[in-house]
């Protein structure tokens, strides 16, 4: 099947994004995830999902997933929040080409980026991430499904399981899809301890999974030190685009790190003012990094957890 | 009062019978039942609670951002006088003793806090209960909605806190705000305060609690208090606390894990 152009690829995916009302043929039930894909470069798509926490609703696509097609195979970069989302993915890969699936590679170990693996299983596929991944993965998967489970439509979350890595990245890693080569590379502790970052070297395309945020404010579940000093490394490493973990499909590289980078440094810098003034957590959690409100979306639900996170890890400093 | 290293360990066997019973599907307790009488008679045996707060303050949010890190202040006011301890109770824990401060001398008898970090399993009240020298119990209650925070790996980068364990601090902070008498400090431990419950990520095996179980801080030379304590502290165990000012401020912490293991730290020297 010869890769179709982007503006049919745009047409396929007005009319999946209209069967997904009636349920696509392979979801179970009736599953809610509404999904469209966009093709960012040749052989590149990615489907955007919501700025929102896991409903019934958006049936956990409230992440950016994403593929790329070689001359031998597929590989998917993050397979969403549910196996529901998971059996989008697949069912609009199928409909852009029929090439086996080579590779699953997961960004790194939240629910809403690894949950739609199960419909991927195949004999020929391989699951890839950072190396520290699978442990990651599975100190918290338990506790994942059990949270997302109450969150979720019974339909989505349906099939949904952790999936434990079978290909684990330490360092860099290159992967032949058939003149079409990626590039994996397992990062230091940042959003979290096990971030992987793919490179499509075709077009220059950078998945940064959520080293990346825009739009929905940024998560910390890692490292405030470890995060700004791998942003100001990954600034170096040209890109001719990237896809952030949840925002636009496809950004400008690498301007379009600067809000997070920003969100980042002050609340740094105000946790750091409050510790050196020798005020506690809570104090921080009511204070800090305030004024970026306005900047982003579920700022309320994510910031003070984020501030609680940088104090924890500042005060040791 | 039942001795707390027993209770900890009845408590801990009940909470890997707790883990066992959840694994096959059978919920542990009915989710209504009120765990606070048996507690009660537990921890407190036939002591009388006062009717009446008297100033006793507990601060914890309603709704905790994080259940693995909820931080709460307990505030005893002058006019308590001398007090002989505090114990704090996380309900519908599977510990519910989350820690037991026994004050000395150099607690003073002005205004005290004493602030430290929480996990929480399930919603539930908080309670803080202080002994007054007189014996007699005064007791504020908080609920908060926080859940997940005993089997949540609290650690976001699991190398680095092996890596560091018992790297310990104790900080001389300033005086609070119109308290000229009294001080205000600071200890911090690097531990992971395994609680049981979270899951060894090479063998899927739970790790066994290994926790912080007592905590001595010293100004001067002088006891400010003893913490006994359990898997309800939050990881990196910290304690912001007050004492009195003395010639000698200097502080120094010795903590004792449930392995045994010893850390020790000293502030700076520092006059009044």
């Amino acid at each position: 099947m010869t890769l179709l152009s982007r503006r049919s690829v745009l047409r396929a995916a007005g009319a999946l994004s209209a069967c997904t009302c009636s349920g696509l043929p392979t979801s179970a039930g009736t599953s809610t995830v509404r999904f469209a894909m966009e093709e960012v470069a040749p052989g590149v798509f990615v489907s955007t999902g919501q700025h929102e926490l896991f409903t019934p609703q958006n049936g956990g696509h409230i992440s950016n997933v994403s593929f790329v097609i070689g001359r031998d195979g597929v590989a998917v970069v993050d397979t969403g929040g549910s196996a529901g989302v998971g059996r989008a993915l697949l069912a609009a890969i199928r409909r852009v080409t029929d090439r086996p699936i080579r590779y699953v590679i997961n960004t790194h170990m939240h629910p809403d980026h690894v949950f739609g693996n199960a419909p991927f299983l195949a004999p020929e596929t391989l699951f890839a991430g950072h190396v520290k991944l699978a442990r990651s993965l599975a100190a918290r998967g338990e506790r994942y499904l059990a949270v997302n489970k109450a969150e979720l439509g019974p339909d989505d979350f349906e099939g949904t399981r952790i999936v434990a890595p079978s290909l684990a990245v330490d360092g860099v890693q290159t992967l032949d899809l058939g003149e079409r080569m990626l590039t994996l590379t397992s990062r230091r502790t940042a959003h979290t301890d096990n971030d992987l970052t793919v490179r499509d070297e075709k077009t220059g395309t950078l998945f940064l999974g959520d080293l990346l945020f825009s739009g929905h404010v940024p998560t910390l579940d890692g490292s405030i030190k470890g995060w700004l000093t791998l942003l100001a490394e990954l600034r170096s490493e040209p890109a001719a685009r990237v896809v952030p973990g949840h925002g636009p499909a496809s950004m400008a590289w690498p301007v379009a790190m600067d809000a997070q980078a920003h969100y980042l440094d002050v609340v740094a810098r105000d946790v750091r003012k409050t510790i050196a003034a020798g005020q506690p957590l809570e104090v921080a959690m009511g204070t800090a990094a305030l004024n970026e409100k306005p900047a982003w979306l579920l700022f309320d639900d994510f910031h003070a957890r984020n501030v609680a996170a940088a104090f924890a890890e500042l005060e040791w400093e | 009062m039942k001795p707390l290293a027993s209770l900890a360990r009845s408590t801990l066997r009940s909470a890997a019978l707790a883990c066992a019973v959840a694994l096959i599907g059978v919920p542990a307790f009915a989710a209504d039942e009120d765990p606070w009488p048996a507690l009660k008679t537990d921890l407190f045996g036939a002591k009388t609670f006062a009717a009446d707060a008297a100033g006793l303050e507990l601060e914890a949010p309603y709704r905790a951002e994080d259940a693995a890190i909820v931080p709460i202040t307990v505030k005893i006011p002058a006019s308590l006088g001398a007090v002989k301890s505090l114990t704090l109770v996380v309900d519908k824990n599977p510990a519910p003793m989350a820690a037991s401060f026994t004050f000395g001398p150099a607690a003073g008898t002005g205004d005290r806090s004493i602030a430290t970090r929480l996990r929480f399993d399930s919603y539930s009240n908080l309670r803080a209960v202080v002994e007054k020298a007189d014996g007699t119990l005064l007791m504020v209650t908080k609920f908060v909605k926080a859940a997940g925070g005993c089997s949540a790996p609290a650690l976001k980068d699991a190398d680095e806190a092996i890596a560091n364990l018992g790297k310990s601090q104790v900080k001389l902070l300033a005086s609070p705000e119109g308290n000229s008498d009294m001080r205000s400090g600071l200890v911090m431990v690097r531990h992971p305060n395994y609680s049981g419950m979270q899951m060894n990520q090479e063998t899927g095996l739970y790790i066994p609690a290994k926790y912080v179980s007592k905590m001595d801080v010293s100004r001067g030379g002088e006891q400010v208090f003893r913490m006994e304590a359990g898997i309800s502290i939050s990881a990196d165990p910290n304690i912001r606390f007050t004492f009195t000012s003395s010639s000698n401020n200097q502080l120094a912490v010795t903590t004792t894990d449930s392995d045994g293991n010893v850390f020790t730290a000293q502030s700076a020297a520092s006059g009044s």
